[in-house]
């Protein structure tokens, strides 16, 4: 038992007395079992959500984006405060499955397959903006580098958007394989336990046939730390990107060299904020308090604290930079006196509220290590995120340089329709997740079980007394 | 020699296991294949399996995605239509070349990662419809399994695995 030492005084990851079959079972549970009553209720929700939602986006494309708010200074507000909100939340799952990989972080194990589950999902959401925003979707292809009839006429490599593009559609498709990888023995021990034949050809087909061969976890073990390896820097990549879609501007409040790394520093910051939200429910709706543990929970809030901490110093950088440019264009940015007292104050102090003050609570131990105030905070700190990019995009492009054209952003019925239904649509995907996927991945917390399960380690610190 | 027979010695638990292998090995008998439920650290080495040289066609793969980025850059944006966006020089790659960091990066990423998996996926011969091929169920669920091939010393290695705390010893005829 020696090679599975840890020292004592770490806390369980797992709970209870339970053996490897316990763990198969924990997972099978939601799979096998029927759907509750709160499942569909849930689901008839986010349901009608998502069918509002495609139709105020179908009317958006029949009609055209004038069914927006926008206008002539405003060109764009929700929908792309809504994308970088979306992509933002993704960020959780690659850092939980990538870097928290790299870390050798165990308590990963119990959370990473849901956050890169709500990762993919997220950025399937963000992904449906700039293709809305288009007007002309069915045109999309147009961002890619592919020969044309307009006399080969290439897309921009210069500009960031088609940066998004790319880094984009690499972070989506590499999250995606990275997921299903881990997902291969999870989907074969369903495949290999299902009596009904229809869900057995299902799960055969899922699994692609693994056998769990000693080659294979070898091969396996590789590709995931490899993958962690690539998908740590790409992560970063991802919101950087994202943040150069303004900093590249010369727009002042957009024009600033600090928005890669507070971008970053947010993206994991309402990333982890989501995972709260989304395992809160999870762990009691699934019976899985035995593995999303307090400590589980601690280690999040203790991850928002410091990416949070990144946050509110860059706030305050900017707001303090603003006022010492001494330029009074500066005075009408998102960080500026201007904007606290301006029309858009209830916004700016919404980001102050939601974002900076309500997550210094989480230094309080017993906030920090309580499910309830977890869940609340995390909502919170979602709603704050968005305020962010809303005061970082709407409040800047408000007050132009010439004071006539200054003007604000009503959103109309559309584009709140369009917000709620992405926000459907993810919670659809996230609930049929919950009923068919091993939302745990068993095979990897199996591994752990000798260590840092609770049992186990009494028995070895009981041993180790006398 | 009948090579079609194979001894399959289950086990319940890793440690259990990795002390059988190691007793097989040391009488010296090989060990044709083992199935576990999830990876069991240091199996590979004590099997004799050859390291896994996945990542090292992950690196070749990631150079061919950087050099693919460069030359599409430089096709594109210099060579075939060269155009003056935001005064950037697009008389030479090189002068450009800030500009196309992310994408040469993003390309390298998106080479190497999707590449390296389908390597994976071929070598370990997954795929969807691919058929199972574990003996017993139970391996991915929470029972080890060791395949040994018999060549006329059935009685012997059944007394060895008798002694490594096997659950289940069973002969099997592989066809």
């Amino acid at each position: 038992m020696s090679s599975h030492y840890e020292a004592p005084i770490r806390e369980p990851l797992v709970l209870g007395e339970k053996s490897y079959h316990d763990i198969t079972m924990d997972i099978v549970k939601p799979i096998e079992g029927k759907a509750n009553k709160n499942w569909y209720i849930a689901f008839g929700i986010a349901l009608t959500a998502f069918l509002w939602g495609v139709g105020c986006i179908l009317y958006t494309i029949g009609t055209g984006i004038g069914v927006w708010g926008l206008n002539k200074n405003i060109g764009w507000a929700w929908d792309i405060t809504n994308f970088v909100w979306w992509v933002g939340i993704g960020h959780a799952g690659t850092l939980i499955s990538a870097v928290l990989l790299l870390f050798r972080q165990k308590w990963r194990m119990a959370i990473n397959r849901s956050a890169e589950a709500m990762t993919i999902f997220a950025v399937f959401q963000a992904g449906l903006f700039p293709l809305i925003h288009m007007g002309r979707p069915w045109n999309g292809y147009w961002v890619l580098p592919i020969p044309n009839q307009f006399g080969s006429l290439w897309v921009n490599f210069n500009s960031p958007l088609l940066w998004d593009v790319f880094a984009i559609s690499t972070y989506l498709s590499v999250s995606l394989v990275f997921w299903w990888t881990g997902l291969l023995p999870d989907f074969a021990m369903i495949r290999d336990r299902a009596v009904k034949p229809f869900q057995k050809k299902i799960y055969a087909l899922l699994s692609f046939g693994w056998s769990g061969r000693a080659k294979d976890w070898q091969r396996f073990e590789e590709v995931s730390l490899v993958l962690a390896g690539l998908a740590t820097p790409l992560v970063l990549s991802v919101h950087t990107i994202v943040s150069m879609d303004f900093a590249t501007s010369i727009n002042p409040g957009w024009h600033s060299t600090i928005f890669p790394p507070y971008f970053v520093a947010g993206a994991i910051f309402s990333g982890f904020a989501m995972v709260q939200t989304l395992l809160g429910i999870m762990r009691k709706v699934s019976n899985l308090e035995n593995y999303i543990t307090r400590l589980h929970v601690e280690y999040m809030n203790i991850v928002i604290i410091v990416t949070g901490g990144i946050v509110a110093v860059a706030y305050a950088s900017e707001f303090f930079i603003a006022w010492y440019t001494g330029s009074p264009y500066e005075n009408y940015t998102y960080m500026s006196v201007g904007a606290a007292t301006g029309p858009y104050g209830w916004a700016f102090w919404s980001l102050i509220l939601f974002n900076i003050a309500i997550p210094q609570l989480l230094w309080i131990t017993k906030v920090r290590r309580s499910f309830i105030w977890s869940f609340i905070i995390s909502i919170a700190i979602n709603i704050g995120m968005w305020f962010e990019r809303f005061d970082i995009i709407a409040i800047v492009l408000s007050k132009g340089h010439l004071p006539s054209t200054w003007t604000r952003f009503e959103p109309t019925f559309v584009d709140v329709g369009v917000f709620v239904g992405t926000i459907g649509f993810f919670f659809v995907l996230f609930l049929l997740y919950a009923r068919t996927f091993p939302v745990i991945a068993q095979a990897e917390v199996k591994t752990i079980m000798k260590s840092s399960g609770e049992h186990y380690k009494q028995l070895r610190d009981g041993k180790n007394e006398h | 020699m009948s090579t079609n027979k194979v001894i399959h010695a289950l086990y319940n638990d890793d440690d259990v296991l990795m002390d059988a292998v190691k007793t097989v090995k040391e009488a010296n008998h090989h060990i044709e294949e083992v199935f576990t439920p999830f990876p069991v650290h240091g199996l590979d080495k004590l099997l004799g399996l050859p390291h896994t040289r996945l990542a090292i066609c992950a690196f070749i793969y990631g150079l061919c995605g950087l050099s693919f980025a460069i030359w599409m850059t430089n096709y594109m944006m210099i060579e075939d239509w060269p155009q003056d966006i935001g005064g950037k020089p697009n008389f030479a790659w090189v002068y450009n070349m800030p500009a196309f960091v992310p994408i040469m990066f993003e390309l390298t990423v998106f080479f190497a990662a999707h590449l390296m998996v389908i390597t994976f996926y071929m070598r370990s011969r997954l795929w969807p419809f691919k058929e199972a091929e574990n003996p017993d169920p139970r391996t991915t669920d929470d029972i080890f399994l060791m395949e040994i091939p018999v060549e006329d010393n059935e009685e012997e290695l059944t007394a060895l695995l008798n002694t490594t705390n096997a659950v289940e010893i069973k002969v099997i005829e592989k066809h």
